[in-house]
């Protein structure tokens, strides 16, 4: 399939970007890694009139920190982040993360904003970003707000961000003691979209679990949050084995969508077992 | 018989050398010529609407719209072809009773399954001629359809061609022996099972890919073709557009893979090629990947209900099982969409002494997308059925399955003899195959600790299969049956003026090394440097008439005939290097590039020096000498209808039982393909056949809705095997020469795709066995094992 005709700019500066993304009688789409949104325009799923290509604005590709939080812009790639000491330092689980998306010429070009802008149930990165609590940047040509990122994701490739707002960066706390992280993702192959995936972080300091996040990616319409099993978790003993399992047991009052190769039942046992062994990584 | 020459038993200097391809380095540097890199003047592009529906009648096609897009020359419709095209129908004679309805290359007044091309549009690019499509609209009346091949014979269905009284295209029983004997003995167990294998395709790295080109003024037709077969194309394109043959020239240059997709008669390329005799223009149509999954032919999809008796001490008495099949609409020209069921057939249980044998298949028509030849044809549905049914018969009398092999497996030195289906074997090794299958992979060592580790809720297990596989095949497989498709191949051996070789062969290379083995047996029969041999396949009209690449022949039948002409070729050398240097040309030899005296080696003159005189001086000659440094050889295979290859493979898998995901640790491959020729390449053969074996049994799928819709259309959906999960591939080799030949070579590119299914399957049931189940169903999916594992029983 070949793309439909569309017209190009490739900025080279966010005011023009966003100045450009501003028109209301066309179309536009931001341009990041193009590793999603070239095939969806090749096989004409995605018709653009216009493409704003973003690879040219150097202030979206910094990674910052302060004491509090670390500060990752948009166009960050995927390979960037994985080279980045500043990440693999405050937060090694985004280290841990990055291997199982795709391969590496898809994350040489992919980008964590066009990640979290594409809103893929089945990525990691919009449920990493929740399990983290952070918090998404957008601006258009009026300003910048704020979205924590658990409000961002609305369903199925659907997000807050409205059509003239870009994804600038994207904010994650930084905890005076590290975050404890277990994460499972299952797939049949490596690198390809998870068929069951789970987050859990709580507080590093201390045996037991809390302010604990359970989340859950690639079972849902966006990233699930299942704060019934935090509440359950926050309290118990990391090491307790039964408190995992009841913990897990809770996820049996939930009902997953099947897909193409798996049917309900088998999402929901995948769905169970990722948490188990994400439950377990927290201890390993 | 022949051969085979012993003097090739000790490696030379290239024959039996894992000698590097010469192609290589140019193919890695981006300098690749394949279809898609070729830009001819005037050259436009085209598109297909295809058939949203499985099963419909065209009410009406309106090309108003996309008419008016810029850049659009024209559009064609079903109808517009038939004073062009003559219909084509894919039966052959010796598949008695085969039937199906002629065929056009675009549908008129009804479309038969979903993807089939119902208008093509021409234009001056690619995504100007998608525009196009995407505006023609189309009324269609949507018909019932018989999707499901099980229930397509039932009454209730709808009968997809009105001229037949049902959905059977062909069926055919073998039955030797007698199993109801044997079942009515009170000493013999038996076992039965249901297999299923799924629909899959080949994924080539390079989709379908075609450029006709016609002149007028010459009735000249060359067609740049992605594909496997150019003179059988030739005749195709000659038959049905109605051009003589000598005008057709078929070029296949680089090609990025086939395994049997690329070898048939598709609607698509036949329009484009139709178009260009019309338009007088060149035409350019490349199949992207979502028309490759839903047009490439398919492969597979056999539901089997298999039986197997053996005594009390393991020997097998009687397999019996019937098949069925379904094929799409229509079967595929040339080649028919039969061979699969009838290869089914004819191998199951070949590997072992089989007393009774009974077995049936039935072929039927559906509304889905055709299948046809792939990589392996029938070869992994009849290893599955018959070792699948040799390990239950081996756990239900509790003996170990390699025993019950040895047991029953043909003795080494009990050829040239006779399958229970009839087939002529000869030259195979399953004994010695499987012992040193059994000592590689320490059989023993690994079943202790798949035992051990089962204790702490690991779950391993090791599977087997003993496996033949047809190649080197004669006329018997195709052209006694009226098929224009050759069997025998052809090789030209030039000397050119600086004193290397020029290799033309009707073999084709689509990435698997064809050529650089023509090379290595070219440079050491004749006696030069490979450096020196040039070689061409795939050009109708600068190589030898032949079959090209199927059924594993290239190294064996076109490798014999390049045998044969580097001989011929020497000897035309060696008499004039004679008349030259007053010597007789029994004391001559060639080495290195020069004439050299036997015995001493001594140079006498350069190859070059020889073949300048007789280019430029051939007044130094006497004028009765013959001037020939060229020759030309063919060469069939005539004492056996197939040329079979044997080999023994285990895979070690671990079941994860808590997600249902399998993975494969290991893989061991002994195999026999006769003389190896070359080793680098012959392993890879089977590494790679293996790859795909693994994909058929754990990945790959085309799923289609009860509505006839196909499911995944893209990579993302489709899974292919990845080189991640792939486990270590330990290859090792018997060679046993056939008898057929002077090289000795049979073919190697088949049996890892024919035997890996089997090996994984069995692992996997070895592994589920304790836990008191079975699942005889590929692809064996993390949920077809979640479903599987319901009913285990954990201690
Ligand atoms: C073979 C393959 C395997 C993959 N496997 C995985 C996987 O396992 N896990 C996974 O998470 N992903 C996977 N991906 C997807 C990959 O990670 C994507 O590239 C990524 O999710 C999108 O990033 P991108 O930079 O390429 O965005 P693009 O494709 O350029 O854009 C995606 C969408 O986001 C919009 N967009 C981009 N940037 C912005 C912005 N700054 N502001 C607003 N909107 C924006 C675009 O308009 C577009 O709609 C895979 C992709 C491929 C091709």
């Amino acid at each position: 399939m070949k793309a439909a005709s569309f017209l190009y700019e490739l900025p080279e500066d966010l005011n023009t970007a966003l100045q450009l993304l501003n028109s209301s009688d066309i179309d536009v789409l931001p341009l990041a890694g193009g590793q999603s949104l070239m095939p969806m325009m090749n096989f004409r799923v995605s018709q653009p009139d216009l493409l704003v290509d973003l690879n040219k604005i150097d202030s979206l590709k910094k990674i910052d920190s302060d004491s509090n939080s670390i500060k990752i812009g948009s166009m960050v790639k995927y390979s960037d982040m994985e080279k980045s000491d500043l990440i693999k330092e405050k937060i090694p689980l985004i280290n841990n993360v990055i291997p199982f998306v795709a391969h590496s010429a898809i994350r040489n070009r992919g980008t964590i904003g066009g990640s979290i802008a594409l809103a893929d149930p089945a990525a990691e990165f919009p449920s990493l970003l929740v399990s983290l609590d952070a918090t998404i940047e957008l601006m258009n040509i009026k300003g910048t707000r704020e979205v924590k990122s658990e409000d961002f994701f609305t369903g199925i490739f659907e997000t807050d961000r409205k059509t003239n707002e870009l994804v600038t960066s994207i904010n994650i706390p930084i905890n005076k003691s590290p975050k404890k992280f277990g994460f499972y993702e299952i797939t049949r192959r490596h690198g390809d979209y998870a068929m069951a995936g789970a987050f859990v972080t709580t507080d590093g300091d201390k045996k037991e679990f809390s302010n604990s996040r359970v989340v859950l990616f690639a079972v849902s319409t966006k990233p699930l949050r299942i704060i019934d099993i935090e509440v359950f978790l926050n309290g118990n003993l990391l090491n307790d084995v039964s408190v995992q399992e009841n913990a897990i047991d809770i996820i049996n009052g939930y009902e997953f969508e099947g897909d193409l190769h798996n049917d309900t039942e088998a999402k929901k046992t995948y769905a169970k077992v990722s948490l188990k062994r994400a439950l377990g990584e927290l201890n390993g | 018989m022949t051969g085979p020459r012993f003097d090739f038993d000790k490696p030379g200097k290239y024959i039996g050398q894992p000698t590097k391809r010469g192609d290589t380095k140019r193919l890695l540097r981006g300098r690749g010529k394949y279809v898609d890199d070729l830009t001819l003047p005037r050259m436009l592009h085209a598109a297909f609407l295809r058939s949203p529906v499985a099963h419909g009648k065209i009410l009406s096609i309106d090309i108003t719209e996309a008419k008016k897009v810029n850049g659009v020359i024209r559009i064609f419709k079903g109808s517009d072809f038939i004073d062009v095209v003559k219909p084509y129908v894919g039966v052959l004679s010796h598949l008695a009773g085969l039937r199906s309805p002629p065929q056009m290359p675009i549908a008129i007044d009804r479309v038969l399954w979903q993807g089939e091309p119902v208008a093509m549009v021409v234009a001056t690019s690619r995504a100007i001629a998608e525009d196009a499509v995407s505006l023609i609209e189309m009324d269609l009346e949507e018909l019932p359809a018989a999707t499901n091949m099980e229930t397509a014979l039932d009454k209730e269905e709808p009968i997809i061609h009105s001229e037949y009284d049902s959905n059977l295209s062909w069926e055919r029983t073998v039955d030797v022996g007698d199993v109801e004997e044997v079942y009515k003995r009170d000493d013999v167990t038996i076992v039965e099972k249901q297999f299923r294998f799924g629909r899959h395709t080949g994924v080539p790295l390079e989709a379908r890919s075609i450029i006709a080109n016609y002149d007028p003024s010459e009735n000249q037709l060359d067609v740049y073709y992605s594909g496997q077969a150019p003179h059988m194309m030739q005749n195709i394109y000659s038959k049905h557009l109605n051009i003589p043959e000598e005008n057709v020239r078929v070029i296949s240059q680089d090609v990025g893979g086939a395994f049997g997709i690329k070898i048939h008669t598709y609607g698509d390329e036949f329009a484009a090629t139709a178009v260009a005799k019309i338009m007088e223009r060149p035409i350019k149509f490349i199949a992207d990947r979502y028309e490759s999954f839903m047009t490439d032919i398919h492969a597979r999809d056999h539901v089997v209900n298999g039986k197997m008796a053996v005594s009390k001490d393991g020997k097998i008495l009687a397999i019996e099982f019937s098949d069925i099949t379904g094929i799409g609409p229509f079967s595929m020209y040339p080649r028919t969409s039969a061979i699969e069921a009838n290869q089914i057939l004819n191998l199951t249980g070949g590997p072992y002494v089989v007393p009774n044998y009974r077995a049936n298949s039935r072929v039927v028509f559906q509304n889905k997308n055709m299948m046809c030849q792939y990589r392996a044809v029938g070869h992994p549905v009849a290893m599955a059925i018959c070792d699948g049914l040799v390990e239950e018969a081996a756990a239900a009398i509790n003996m170990d399955s390699v025993e019950l092999r040895k047991l029953n497996l043909i003795k080494d030195n009990a050829y040239p003899t006779t399958t229970a289906s009839g087939l002529k074997l000869d030259d195979l090794s399953h004994h010695k195959a499987i012992n040193k299958l059994v000592e590689m992979m320490d059989y023993e060592k690994l079943k202790d600790e798949n035992n051990k580790l089962r204790n702490e809720g690991v779950h391993r297990g090791i599977g087997f299969v003993s496996m033949i596989e047809i190649t080197n095949p004669s006329p018997a497989f195709y052209g006694v049956g009226g098929a224009h498709i050759a069997s025998q191949d052809g090789a030209t051996i030039r000397l050119g003026a600086g004193g290397g070789i020029h290799v033309s062969s009707s073999v084709t290379e689509q990435g698997q090394g064809t050529n650089a083995i023509l090379a290595q047996i070219a440079a050491d029969v004749f006696g030069v440097n490979i450096d020196m041999v040039q070689v061409t396949t795939g050009d109708t009209k600068t190589t030898p008439y032949g079959g090209g690449a199927w059924a594993s022949r290239g190294a064996g039948i076109g490798g014999e005939a390049v045998y044969l002409a580097a001989e011929a070729l020497k000897d035309q050398v060696l008499d004039i290097a004679s008349v030259m240097l007053q010597s007789k040309p029994e004391d001559l030899n060639i080495s290195d590039g020069n004439v050299v005296d036997i015995g001493s080696d001594d140079n006498r003159i350069s190859l070059s020096d020889l073949a300048r005189t007789v280019y430029y001086r051939g007044n130094e000659l006497p004028s009765d000498m013959p001037l020939e440094l060229i020759a030309t050889r063919h060469y069939r295979v005539t004492d056996m209808p197939f040329v079979f290859t044997n080999a023994a493979m285990a895979a070690h898998i671990e079941l994860d039982v808590e997600t249902g995901i399998i993975k494969v640790l290991n893989f061991w491959a002994v195999e026999d393909c006769g003389r190896v020729i070359n080793p680098m390449l012959v392993d890879e053969q089977i590494r790679g056949g293996v790859v795909q074996g693994i994909g058929s049994a754990l990945y790959e799928e085309c799923l289609y809705s009860d509505e006839g819709q196909l499911l995944n259309v893209t990579l993302a959906d489709y899974l292919v095997p990845m080189a991640a999960e792939m486990p270590e591939i330990h290859v090792a080799h018997i060679e046993t020469p056939t008898k057929t030949s002077v090289l000795g070579a049979k073919g190697a590119g088949e049996a890892g795709t024919g035997g890996a299914p089997a090996a994984i399957i069995n692992a996997v049931n070895n592994a589920l066995r304790p836990l008191g189940v079975t699942n005889f169903q590929i692809p064996m999916t993390p949920n077809r094992m979640l479903e599987t594992l319901k009913a285990a029983n954990f201690k």
